[in-house]
């Protein structure tokens, strides 16, 4: 067990555990905050997907102790009421269904947009095709980010 | 009810046809919380309860408590619409709570077999025109003034000649306080003066659902709760021998290790080693720290090319059953002028809900209470019951939202090994399947083998049509238990048939001589519905033979479908219409470049969709689903942006089963462990998706499966346009389409 000092969602939580731990188990089990999710344990679906200094990470790769003093902002961060460009753009365009996955979407978008604030097609494709979704939501996420960003040319 | 009447009830619901018979709901008696045995949840004073369903407080919150589990099919929203049409509220105001499991008042704890807007449509009209009659008389009578004057608008009673208003909040209380109105008498609006349904909505969990404040079940916290994995055997069939858990006993965190027996068949769990801990993390990697020695059991024979050598043999076989015989196919094949086979594949698919397995249980000695994201809660509370012991009632399951379920969440095989391991513990715990448990002990669905005959005459008329389906059957390893009155019903060919060979039956494409017959093969595999159930692999082998007997006899597949479907019946009707709708929008006609090709599909059955699909395939034999347009006719569509949301959804989770995925047998065991092996569509796969409506005023049917039945052969028949290679097996080996070599 180490003594960890994290920076999460702004606000600075101690968490006493093994250095080994991913990221991903400390936000759900050890601090409660269960809009992260589990999807496959190797960084292949994004369902984990969170900021590191403002950059999607997928933190079932991430052990606690590579985090250091970066601060880290999940899906219940991006916002306190759903107010961020592509939380809004996701509403607008209606995009989830189970839901389950879309926390690590809009992660993913969110920091997509916030390096390319115009991403083309091809950058869409390129950022988000690490982000899986059984329900088939791929359509209305492609036009969520191009909503949000057409939001940010305003 | 018939035991015949009952299997065909249980079928159509399963099996997704839209006729839930209309017995169901009208008999329905409105329950109430006053009236009714048992109590439901916070029937406060000045809280109007007029039926099970519905509660309005005097702060004017409205709460409909929802039978249907929300999976991400849209229930709860279509569920509000409903409510919302007769009660005439913003469907979006209404607050939404699961149904809890008494199962005396909510009889419809289940979803399945897209069947859930059908047999909700009446009930849930009635449980809104019921409360809103109660309201309007409340009013009179506190006005003093004829009902007749009193109408309902916007949440509120309004007095017509004077404008007066009072809000159902303020009438709550003295609504809670009248006698109950009969739920049957009261007349449900027309169609055509409806005002919300058919109307696009925003989903009802819309915010939850991107703020991460949505609660799946593996969200679940309950105070002092623990976290457990199982290490299962990886052979089906196989069972444990012996485990060393010296190391993983000492990790940090880890509360307990020990063994669990299978449960048998209707069960159908692998038992195996147990590890609890005070995290998920440290369970996982207390479960590396295992020694475990496995018996192989009797399945490690079973391979992909046995099951296919099985395939060919059940294929030559006498019939076990004969589903369809009209006319007499053999001899009017054996009798045709010209005579077409051909033979269609497809592997065990796997469901990979994006929420892994998982169940929440806390046992105590007087009740249990269980947190499972599941489509099935009734089922679980009868298995937990007989498992434990303890009666029904006593046996507490909430639903919580699922990831995903595409038919994997209508088994109970993870809640009942929740319940095995909670049951040693007395504090509440989470099981927690990995990606890999998930991928590797799934109830798959069944691999098939088809073979199909056609006659024709000498003017190129279809003249007979035989299809010979072979599965590895669903009856064969997992059913609920009252889907068959007894296991022995479960040896019954009718019974073991149904769930494998719907779909394909020609019609009503018009054929005088019809023959659709089964046979089944061995499989140690678990298999189950899967998003479509039967119909995601015969509609594939009946829409990509018809189409090549169009090829095969020089005529255009949308001409020779429509040629067939010229008969006056409503079905033939609506099938033309919807085939006409998308290959009027998807251009059918128009020239294509080189290495690109159109194809459609069409199913009746139910909801009625034809799709028309555009690929492009690379030389390097890649194919890139550029477009897919759908036609829909589903009856009302109660939340059009729900109609169109699941027909996206359904055709990209079957792209995966088209293009990518497959699950395969090596030595009795799944070869694939996660994403990189089952590999799934992503968004730089996924097409560009139209959907169109046909109007309708005909009752709702639904369409969670009707996009996932089409694209197969859609793709497939755009690609024999495209190349003049023929896809027979799916996923699509592209070795078969490339035109340069590597």
């Amino acid at each position: 067990m180490t003594h960890f000092s994290l920076s999460v969602n702004a606000r600075e939580i101690g968490v006493d555990t093994d250095p080994q731990t991913p990221l991903l188990w400390v936000l759900r089990d050890a601090l409660g905050l269960t809009g992260t999710k589990y999807g496959c344990g190797m960084g292949l679906c994004g369902a984990c997907t969170v900021h590191l200094d403002g950059v999607a990470i997928r933190s079932c790769l991430m052990a606690i102790a590579q985090v250091g003093s970066k601060t880290i902002t999940t899906i219940e961060g991006l916002s306190a009421d759903a107010s961020h460009p592509v939380q809004r753009a996701w509403m607008m365009e209606v995009v989830p269904q189970c839901g389950y996955c879309q926390s690590g979407q809009i992660m993913q978008a969110a920091s997509l947009l916030a390096q390319t604030p115009h991403p083309t097609d091809e950058q869409i494709n390129a950022a988000m095709s690490g982000n899986i979704c059984r329900c088939g939501t791929y359509q209305r996420i492609r036009r969520a980010i191009q909503r949000a960003s057409a939001e940010n040319r305003g | 009810m018939g035991k015949r009447a009952r299997q065909m009830r249980r079928r159509e619901f399963l099996i997704g046809s839209a006729s839930v018979p209309a017995f169901l709901l009208l008999g329905f008696q409105l329950p109430t919380s006053t009236r009714g045995s048992e109590p439901i949840p916070s029937a406060a004073r000045d809280t109007f309860m007029p039926n099970a369903w519905l509660r309005i407080t005097a702060d004017n919150q409205i709460t409909i408590l929802a039978e249907k589990p929300e999976l991400g099919q849209g229930s709860w929203t279509y569920s509000a619409m409903m409510v919302a049409e007769e009660l005439e509220v913003d469907p979006l105001i209404i607050h939404i709570e699961q149904a809890p499991t008494i199962t005396s008042i909510y009889k419809g704890l289940r979803t399945g077999g897209s069947g859930g807007v059908a047999s909700s449509f009446a009930l849930l009209r009635k449980v809104g025109a019921q409360a809103r009659e109660m309201l309007r008389s409340a009013a009179s009578a506190q006005w003093g003034v004829p009902k007749t004057d009193c109408a309902a608008r916007n949440g509120t009673i309004v007095h017509v000649p004077t404008n007066r208003t009072l809000s159902y909040g303020e009438l709550a209380g003295a609504a809670s306080r009248l006698p109950m109105g009969d739920g049957e008498q009261i007349p449900l609006k027309r169609p055509q003066d409806f005002r919300m349904i058919g109307r696009p909505i925003p989903r009802v969990d819309l915010r939850s659902k991107v703020t991460g404040s949505a609660r799946f079940g593996i969200d679940i916290r309950v105070p002092s709760m623990l976290y457990a994995v199982i290490a299962r055997c990886p052979y089906f069939g196989g069972r444990l021998v012996g485990f060393d858990a010296s190391v993983a006993k000492v990790m940090p965190g880890v509360r307990a290790v020990f063994p669990i027996s299978p449960l048998p068949r209707r069960f159908n769990t692998a038992g195996g080693v147990v590890v609890v801990a005070e995290s998920t993390w440290a369970a996982m990697q207390a479960r590396k720290a295992l020694i475990l020695e496995w018996g192989k059991g009797t399945g490690t024979r079973e391979s992909a090319q046995t099951l296919h050598r099985d395939a060919l043999k059940a294929a030559n076989a006498p019939a076990m059953f004969v589903a369809v015989n009209r006319g007499d196919a053999p001899s009017a094949i054996g009798a045709a002028d010209r005579i077409f086979s051909a033979s269609y594949e497809s592997p065990f698919q796997a469901h990979a809900t994006m929420e892994p397995m998982n169940t929440t249980v806390h046992v105590r000695d007087k009740a249990i209470e269980v947190w499972s994201p599941t489509q099935f809660a009734d089922e679980i509370q009868r298995e937990i019951s007989e498992l434990s012991g303890y009666s029904v009632d006593k046996v507490i399951v909430h639903m919580t939202f699922s990831g995903g379920s595409f038919g994997r969440r209508y088994q109970w095989d993870y809640a009942a090994e929740a319940w095995q391991v909670a049951k040693e513990l007395r504090q509440p715990v989470q099981l927690v399947w990995t990606r890999e448990d998930d991928m590797q002990r799934d109830f798959y669905r069944p691999y098939n083998y088809q073979r199909m005959s056609a006659g024709l005459d000498a003017a190129g008329g279809l003249t007979a049509w035989h299809t010979r389906v072979v599965t590895t059957p669903i009856a064969g390893t997992n059913l609920y238990t009252d889907y068959v009155e007894s296991p022995e019903e479960l040896k019954n060919p009718a019974t073991i048939a149904a769930l494998e060979w719907y779909g394909a039956d020609v019609g009503p494409y018009s054929v005088p001589n019809c023959r659709v017959d089964y046979a089944p093969i061995d499989s140690v595999v678990p298999r189950s519905w899967w998003r479509s159930v039967s119909q995601s692999y015969t509609v594939f082998g009946r829409e990509c033979f018809v189409d090549e007997l169009a090829h095969s006899t020089g005529r255009d597949p949308l001409e020779f479908r429509l040629r067939l479907l010229a008969q006056d019946d409503a079905q033939a009707r609506r099938l033309r219409v919807a085939l006409q709708l998308a290959a009027d929008k998807a251009d059918w006609h128009k020239p294509l470049r080189a290495g690109h090709g159109r194809g459609i599909a069409c199913r009746s059955g139910g909801a009625v969709s034809a799709q028309v699909v555009e690929v492009e395939v690379q030389p390097d034999g890649r194919v890139r689903v550029a477009r897919v347009v759908a036609a829909i006719d589903c009856g009302i569509a109660v939340n059009p942006d729900g109609v169109r949301a699941m027909t996206e959804g359904a055709i990209n989770f079957a792209l995966t089963a088209v293009l990518l995925g497959e699950i395969t047998i090596k030595h009795g065991r799944v070869e694939q462990s996660n994403f990189h092996e089952y590999r799934v569509l992503r968004l730089n796969e996924a097409p560009e998706i139209e959907v169109h409506i046909v109007p309708s005023l005909e009752e709702p049917a639904g369409v969670g499966e009707l996009g996932a039945m089409l694209i197969g052969p859609a793709v497939a028949n755009a690609i024999f346009a495209a190349t003049n290679v023929r896809v027979r097996r799916l996923p699509i080996d592209r070795n078969l389409l490339k035109s340069l070599p590597d």
